[in-house]
């Protein structure tokens, strides 16, 4: 009905699936070509929808990795029952079809304007969204100081290894790997606990900015341990990505 | 063995929905739920996905705020458990 749309509200569009990247054994990023994209904020998703040849639909959300400004991109993990993931990250080919909805997302945002510092901790595949909001400092050009916490299984799991360890922008990044850790590792080695936030996380009296994403239990984990240091619940922007089975 | 709570989504993952029901961005939008009057925005409530419907709780007490089901191309939307949303 793209005759019919109103400016402003959400319609399906068609993307054209382009460049497929293989982050991890598990996590695929796939551009995605959308004619008049009307461009996104850091930290907003789509909703994409695939429709089988018996008709029956399938919708998820998935975090744009890109920033603003940049060519729409979303990275995928592949879970075990998924209905939609293994799709995207095993069969999907470029020049294949979806559709996608979007941008969504006016909460769990953020931009050079709303200053920091900014505190963003991931988990798993909760970097998404995370990732494009530093992206989107690096593209700008801001000098707002930036930590990331990200918590993975193992070094392997770990999303975007080699641009997160570029530390060329002044983004300070700290790992946790909670299953298992490379010969030699000096990172965290454990699951995030309040002691590892006290000791990464910006003083409350700075007026941090945090951003958590990942799994629920999670999120939910690392929202406690903030307010546990003193960080204002209005501060606290979080995204829950449900249970994964880990 | 996984708690059912640690399935439950939040108010960012039915921002298309919210926006197909209410026509606007509204995970930004504060609701009191009408049990136990506690305030929240829209992203920071519960939000469980059955396979019938989107049912949405307060976190503080786990009253059902608002229910959304798709019926043969219509979404039916219940929010009697909100005292308000703006």
């Amino acid at each position: 009905m793209a005759g019919t749309a109103v400016r402003g509200r959400l319609t399906w569009q068609t993307a054209t699936a382009g460049s497929v990247n293989d982050e991890t054994a598990t996590v695929r990023t796939i551009g995605l070509d959308v004619s008049d994209w009307p461009g996104h904020r850091a930290g907003q998703h789509v909703d994409i929808r695939l429709t089988a040849d018996d008709g029956y639909q399938a919708e998820r959300a998935y975090s744009i990795a890109s920033a603003p400004g940049e060519p729409l991109a979303i990275t995928v993990e592949r879970l075990d029952d998924g209905e939609v993931s293994p799709y995207l990250t095993e069969e999907l080919q470029p020049g294949d079809l979806l559709e996608v909805r979007g941008p969504i997302g006016g909460y769990f945002v953020w931009e050079p304007a709303f200053g920091g510092p900014l505190l963003l901790l991931a988990g798993g595949s909760g970097i998404v969204p995370l990732r494009a909001m530093l992206r989107c400092r690096r593209s700008a050009g801001s000098s707002v100081p930036a930590r990331l916490l990200y918590s993975s299984r193992s070094w392997e799991d770990v999303i975007y290894r080699s641009e997160l360890d570029d530390a060329a922008d002044g983004v300070e990044v700290f790992h946790a790997l909670t299953r298992s850790q490379p010969p030699g590792w000096a990172g965290y080695a454990r699951r995030v606990d309040g002691q590892m936030l006290a000791e990464v996380a910006w003083p409350v009296a700075q007026g941090p900015l945090a951003y958590v994403c990942g799994p629920t239990s999670f999120v939910e984990a690392v929202a406690s341990g903030l307010v546990g240091l003193g960080y204002p619940a209005g501060r606290i922007k979080t995204e829950r990505f449900g249970a994964t089975g880990q | 063995m996984i708690a059912l709570e640690d399935f439950a989504l939040d108010g960012n993952a039915i921002g298309g929905l919210l926006i197909e029901v209410f026509g606007t961005e509204m995970t930004t939008a504060v609701g009191t739920c009408a049990s136990c009057g506690a305030i929240s925005q829209v992203a920071e409530l519960a939000v469980y996905r059955p396979a019938l419907g989107t049912v949405v709780r307060c976190r503080n007490c786990d009253a059902v705020l608002m229910t959304f089901v798709r019926i043969r191309g219509i979404i039916c939307v219940d929010l009697e458990g909100l005292a308000s949303l703006t």
